[in-house]
């Protein structure tokens, strides 16, 4: 019975396409009323099927609620959801009785699920896990429960590219359509010509969102006036980002707005192939994309002379096979070419000539779905939002050391304290903040004198680091900033792709000047440390000249992460270097340990496993470390049975 | 048409859509590269070729960077300078230390660039990239701790020959050079040219020397050494030796020889006659039984390798001569050695020639007897060169003599083997005695001189008419092959050689890059043609004598035998 | 090599581009990427061994040694990282004697690490065979592993 208006597709694509005062005929509103279930008649179950949930137990979840239905005879409706944006909450679980408020319940698992399903189904909810309602104002509210839209981590979020994460069915084209979307693709294949659609996205100020910032209407307009037989449009979602995850919730969770965006923008740079490059392990929002492409396929918004227009559009999704260079315009040209992903010299620049020589746009997924919100919105309302040189919002992953790791979505020139205190909900278990890691292996480390940068593109570039990617990594006192560094210049070191000299050898001396101050070599004397300061100093040298010489931005940004932690974080380093002290105590060669007289029994055991015999002491009396011949293996810690040995 | 831009504050003209590099080099400013081949796409990657270019954030490669509007450059300011020493410092720190040690010491580029910028200091230390050096192929070492990743060798191989033997593999600092699967030479389509040492700027590939074992045998007074050299060899001495440039200086390297202890000294280029008389010969017959045709040469055993691993169905096709070398070395083994009554164990017999591949032909199983490699070991020019230095030979002060006896005299078709359509003239012309017993009304052949590529020529012979073609490099034989195969080609012979520009340039040839230089070595050769009186194989008189005496009538039974070989199918990894 | 075939055969048309999807299938039909599978991808596609071969190592995806039985793989994406997945790299290095990267010699486990797996909330994260365990420590890890060799030794 819930599933009538799967046969209402002509209804539903006549209504987007109508004007407002047409929209609240009777019959066409009862049907969008159910399926956005703003109606419901029987119990509706909503579970969240995303990586994170997955990963946490969701299909175990699912299979259980099913079971426990049919157990009971009930009847139930149980649809999939995207990540609403808390990745802590996961699995999430939202019930809705007929005439009552959705309710939402976090950390819900095969155990716990039964208990949940039998209070609430009955009209009472068990109050553990339970953690918002959501207001409407058809629908009885319940008691004592928090309202969605009030609670810090939503409230301070404006939420516009998300709107739909988390609420819709991911796998019905029918629910996405009823939330409006298509519309702003049929207008524009209605009233708009390809030049009118990039002067709009010129004229909202749209920036790129894939880390460069630069104008998507200026590059847009390029690779319309470039004469060829045959465009591409390229959507970036390959984030291979180490931190980031939030392309890869937002595709499981919406894929048809990406769709949506990449119609518009091919149709605006005149393409009629478009390319979705997608990270090969990403392998449910693979999945959801391809559904999402066939179900338009099917209403006609995709192929050959859509809606009558015209334009023709053929959308394939391509596997990457694990590279994160090939986020870099040119080396995911090569990469789709059949090639290793190697970048290009540009110019010339991939919207005049690009994939098969052919002019090609590559936009970063979330560009593309800011695209659909303008055209609805208008782009004076879209100017207004945001700061004067960064327009719109921006979506982050936050994760680390936080209160709520999640996706979240805020306004450009939000201050970054916002953003960890107000959204995130600060610093977990109590510790202290010491910085945040903004935008993967091209960024750098922001500490406490920063909390006040707003987030825009002009901000960020002026810290030293970059937006990158966008993803934020929140430290605390248990983290060396030394550790995080040296873990992006791994990983970058790792994934450069070898071609130019100065990025191949330049990222792999730098990891290793860095993984000389924090370990610590049988013979350390005082020599090595002159050696180990200059080895520092060399790496601001190295770190200009990869700016200065490197082919892509991987190289060119590869020193961020270094510079700014230098500069921000100089203290961290000093004590490395010259105390050879890690305060976090991350490092673990760093680390000293001694022997605690009074719980030491004197087994002797730690002293003979000690690789650098520096543990001296008769048996059944209390030993000691002589510390100059100690390397902080760490062995005597995990040996001694009476937890004798203190590390600090 | 031109654009006016302001190069270190001084006005030049450049053409529209041209490199800044080429820019640059028009106007007499050299800015140093590595990853730039000559007549190949630049692909801007190694970045030593960085200009500083106004309102431009990061220095810019100049080899790759077009000049479409006015420009302001610095090519040599000290943001440039310190970045292109920073790059080859970081070479360097991933890089052997042992220059003394190495074979291209003093002809390096690495040592060249760091002596330019003036390196003078460890700046930068840390892990180098450890790798195991491939001693498998009997012509070509590699030695991927060398390898600074300039990727000439890939796109020689690949762009330049299409044989596609290298490619560059993983990815970040574990970046190398490597064959499919990562196995050693011997196993890959290696056809051991040569061009990638050619193009190496320091020691990652070299050819597998040989010199100890001249030198012992040298001195073992119970062997008899016995060495002969190619065509090419003398007209490439010059360059090294002070000598005349662009003339034939056969007469100082036989002295030379004579000089460094080798007992007897014979010209390649005699077997070069016979193998254009048993060549032609066995086309004439093929012509008239009209089988088997196209005929194509074998002289070059780059070719005769690539065909038997990629094209065996072109087994059939080519003539079963054996290649100068080869013919001259059986001949050594199995008449003079007779002849001098000398048993063949004490003859060791070593060839000159400007290839590597020859290496490998020389220790092929088809080019044994009873066992024993008619060659024993095949040395390129440079070993020559460095010998001739190690014996201490004062080559400028010495007097020409002759070869001995009896593979001294050539002809100047034999010369003309050394550059590419050299064959297919020499071929045509002993051809028309073959099938006409008449000369032909011109000998020189120009349509075969400065081949581009792939070029046909018509000769009427008697009543026919033959077309005589001549491939000049290895990724131009694919189409002709594909022709056969479709039964579309006209052609009677074919004559292909695998390096560009035939032997001459050869990748056992001395490191050159001044054209000038290069081109008087063809020079040299063109030049004996010219000159000479004898210019066709069929009028060698020693070359006939033999056949009198030994070899009986051309193609007999013991021709067969002794100057003919076979092929067959080769697996490796394509 | 009748999958190989069957996979080629849905590329009918002789183009390089499709190089990267073609070897995907492969390994995800055959598990890994054989000598015999690149020699007849190359005559297929008319592409040279060593290009392929080339290709296929730049990507972190494609390997050319069988799958063990247990591939363990631990999420080393930076929030995981922050919550100090080393200590659980190490113990699992210490207990099967292998590093990063290797398979234990009689092929029951290997070890790699991988991007970040999208479980930022439940970190540090380790899969066995597609199985996710989340919130590891260092005695969840060693009790994890003791299961697993245990029912080996069954």
């Amino acid at each position: 019975m819930a599933n009538e208006y799967h046969n209402h597709k002509e209804i539903l694509l006549n209504y987007i396409q109508s004007p407002l005062s047409e929209k609240t005929g009777n019959k066409i509103s009862e049907i969008i009323a159910f399926i956005k279930r703003e109606k419901v008649n029987q119990p509706i179950i909503g579970i969240s099927l995303n990586s994170s949930s997955i990963i946490a137990g969701a299909y175990q979840l699912k299979d259980r609620i099913l079971e426990y239905l049919q157990e009971r005879d009930l009847n139930a409706e149980i649809i999939p959801l995207g990540a609403l944006g808390v990745t802590s909450y996961e699995p999430v679980v939202t019930i809705q009785l007929p005439g009552k408020t959705k309710l939402i319940y976090k950390n819900v698992n095969d155990e716990n699920i039964i208990a949940i399903l039998d209070g609430t189904l009955n009209n009472f909810i068990p109050e553990d896990h339970v953690f918002a309602q959501v207001k409407n104002k058809l629908h009885e509210v319940w008691e004592q429960v928090p309202f969605l839209h009030e609670i810090s981590f939503f409230q301070n979020q404006q939420r516009l590219l998300l709107s739909n994460c988390g609420i819709i069915n991911p796998e019905s084209i029918e629910e996405y359509i009823s939330n409006g979307g298509y519309a702003s693709y049929l207008k524009i294949l209605r009233e708009n010509t390809p030049a009118e659609v990039c002067q709009i996205i010129e004229q909202s100020n749209l920036k790129g969102r894939g880390g460069d910032g630069y104008p998507t209407g200026k590059k847009w307009k390029v690779a319309l006036e470039s004469p060829s037989d045959q465009k591409y449009l390229i959507c970036n979602a390959g984030e291979s980002d180490p931190g980031a995850f939030m392309e890869r919730l937002l595709i499981e969770s919406d894929p048809h707005k990406i769709v949506e965006g990449i119609a518009i923008s091919a149709y605006a740079i005149g393409a009629q192939k478009a390319f979705i490059y997608i990270e090969s392990e990403y392998n449910l929002a693979i999945e959801r994309l391809q559904m999402a492409i066939q179900q338009a396929k099917a209403w006609g918004l995709l192929g050959h002379n859509i809606f009558e227009s015209g334009y023709n559009l053929d959308i394939v999704v391509k596997r990457g096979a694990g590279a994160y260079v090939c986020g870099e315009e040119t080396a995911l040209i090569s990469s789709l070419e059949g090639k290793r992903g190697k970048p290009r010299s540009k110019p010339p620049y991939p919207a005049t000539r690009g994939l098969f020589g052919k002019p090609t746009v590559v936009n970063n997924v979330e560009t593309l779905i800011n695209v659909p919100v303008i055209i609805e919105k208008g782009v004076e309302w879209y100017n207004s939002v945001g700061t004067a040189e960064s327009k719109g919002t921006k979506l982050f992953s936050v994760s680390g050391k936080v209160e709520f790791p999640g996706i979240i979505e805020v306004a450009m020139g939000t201050k970054l304290r916002d953003i960890i205190f107000r959204i995130a909900g600060g610093i977990a278990k109590g510790k202290k903040f010491k910085a945040v890691h903004i935008g993967g292996p091209s960024g750098g480390c922001l500490g406490e004198n920063h909390l006040d940068t707003p987030i825009d593109f002009n901000s960020i570039m002026l810290t030293g680091t970059s937006l990158g990617s966008a993803g934020m990594v929140i430290l605390d006192e248990d983290n060396c900033i030394i550790d995080t560094v040296k873990y992006f210049m791994d990983f970058l070191q790792k994934e450069s792709c070898g071609v130019c000299i100065p990025c191949r050898e330049g990222t792999r001396r730098m990891h290793e000047i860095l993984e000389n101050i924090s370990k610590r070599p049988k013979d350390d004397q005082s020599h090595t440390t002159l050696q180990r300061f200059k080895g520092v100093m060399q790496l601001e040298n190295l770190a200009e000249v990869l700016k200065d010489t490197s082919m892509c931005g991987l190289g060119r940004k590869a020193a961020n992460p270094v510079l700014t932690s230098l500069k921000w974080f100089r203290s961290e380093y000093e004590d490395h270097i010259f105390d050879r002290r890690c305060e976090a105590g991350v490092c673990q060669e760093l680390r000293t340990f001694e022997i605690d007289v009074d719980a030491c029994t004197g087994c002797t055991l730690c002293a003979r496993k000690c690789p650098s015999g520096a543990i001296y002491g008769t048996p059944k009396n209390a030993h000691f470390i002589v510390q100059d011949k100690c390397i902080g293996c760490g062995i005597c810690y995990n040996t001694c049975k009476f937890s004798a040995i203190i590390s600090k | 048409m031109f654009i006016d831009i302001v190069v270190n504050n001084k006005k030049i003209r450049a053409k529209r859509g041209e490199t800044i590099l080429e820019a640059l080099s028009s106007n007499g400013i050299k800015v140093p590269t590595l990853c730039r081949m000559e007549g190949l796409s630049p692909t801007g990657a190694c970045r030593m070729c960085v200009v500083e270019i106004e309102g431009k954030a990061g220095l810019i490669p100049s080899c790759s960077y077009p000049i479409e509007e006015p420009l302001r450059i610095w090519t040599h300011s000290t943001r440039v300078i310190r970045a292109r020493k920073m790059l080859v410092e970081l070479l360097l720190s991933n890089h052997p230390d042992d220059c003394l040690y190495c074979i291209r010491n003093g002809n390096c580029e690495l040592q060249d660039m760091a002596v330019e910028l003036n390196v003078r200091e460890r700046r930068i230390s840390g892990e180098k990239t450890k790798a195991n050096s491939d001693h498998s192929s009997p012509g070509i070492i590699r030695d991927p701790a060398k390898c600074i990743l300039c990727g000439r060798c890939v796109r020689v191989c690949d762009e330049i020959l299409q044989v596609s033997t290298l490619d560059i593999i993983k990815r970040g600092n574990k970046t190398a050079i490597a064959t499919t699967m990562n196995k050693d030479l011997n196993f890959s389509s290696c056809i051991n040219c040569g061009q990638c040492i050619m193009v190496c700027p320091t020691a990652a590939l070299h050819e597998k020397t040989n010199f100890d074992i001249v030198q012992e045998m040298l001195s073992n007074t119970d062997i008899k050494v016995v060495v002969q050299y190619s065509p090419s060899v003398a007209v490439t001495l010059a360059e090294e030796f002070q000598l005349k440039p662009g003339k034939d200086h056969s007469g100082i390297l036989n002295t030379a020889l004579k000089r460094m202890g080798f007992d007897w000294v014979f010209d390649s280029a005699f077997g070069a006659d016979i193998a254009i008389y048993e060549q032609s010969a066995e086309l004439a017959d093929r012509i008239i039984n009209q089988e088997n045709l196209p005929m194509f040469s074998s002289c070059c055993p780059g070719w005769i390798k690539y065909m038997e691993q990629s094209h065996p169905d072109m087994i059939d096709h080519v003539s079963t001569t054996k290649s100068p070398q080869q013919i001259v070395g059986s001949l050594i083994k199995r008449y003079f050695a007779d002849k001098q009554g000398i048993p063949t164990e004490k003859i060791f017999s070593v060839s000159v020639m400007p290839c590597t591949a020859k290496k490998f032909e020389a220790q092929r199983e088809e080019m044994t007897h009873k066992g024993v490699s008619d060659i024993d070991v095949v040395i390129t020019t440079r070993e020559l060169i460095k010998l001739i230095h190690l014996y201490g030979v004062d080559v400028a002060s010495l007097d020409e003599d002759i070869a001995d006896s009896p593979f001294n005299i050539r002809s100047s078709a034999a010369k003309l083997v050394a550059v590419s359509g050299g064959l297919a003239e020499g071929i045509a012309r002993s051809l028309s005695f073959h099938l006409s017993g008449k000369e032909l009304g011109e000998l020189k052949i120009s349509k075969l001189r400065n081949v581009k590529d792939y070029t046909e020529v018509e000769i009427k012979i008697g009543k026919q008419e033959i077309v005589i073609a001549a491939v000049n490099g290895l990724k131009n034989v694919t189409a002709v092959i594909n022709d056969i195969r479709e039964e579309k080609c006209k052609a009677h012979y074919i004559e292909v050689m695998a390096c560009e520009g035939g032997c001459i340039m050869g990748g056992g040839q001395p490191f050159q890059k001044d054209d000038k230089i290069l081109k008087s070595r063809i020079k040299a050769v063109y030049d004996s043609d010219d000159k000479e009186s004898i210019r066709v194989a069929h009028k060698n008189s020693k070359m006939l004598d033999l056949y009198n005496e030994f070899l009986g009538e051309k193609l007999s039974e013991k021709c067969m035998k002794i100057l003919h070989t076979r092929y067959s199918q080769r697996e490796v990894l394509l | 090599m009748p999958e190989i075939d069957q996979i080629l055969e849905k590329y009918p048309f002789v183009q390089p581009e499709n190089l990267i999807p073609i070897l995907q299938e492969i390994q995800d039909e055959t598990g890994y990427l054989s000598q015999e599978a690149i020699v007849r991808v190359g005559r297929y596609l008319n592409v040279p061994t060593s290009k392929i071969y080339g290709l296929a190592t730049f990507y972190n995806q494609f390997r050319f040694e069988e799958k063990a039985k247990f591939q363990i793989k631990i999420c080393n994406g930076t929030s995981c990282h922050v919550k100090s997945n080393i200590l659980i790299i190490k113990e699992i290095e210490k207990k099967l004697g292998i590093k990063l990267g290797e398979v234990t010699r009689d092929k029951m486990f290997s070890l790699e690490e991988t991007s970040c797996m999208g479980a930022c909330g439940y970190g540090p994260v380790i899969s066995i065979n597609d199985k996710f365990f989340t919130q590891m420590t260092v005695v969840k890890t060693i009790h994890l592993l003791d299961s697993y060799l245990y029912k080996e030794e069954k």
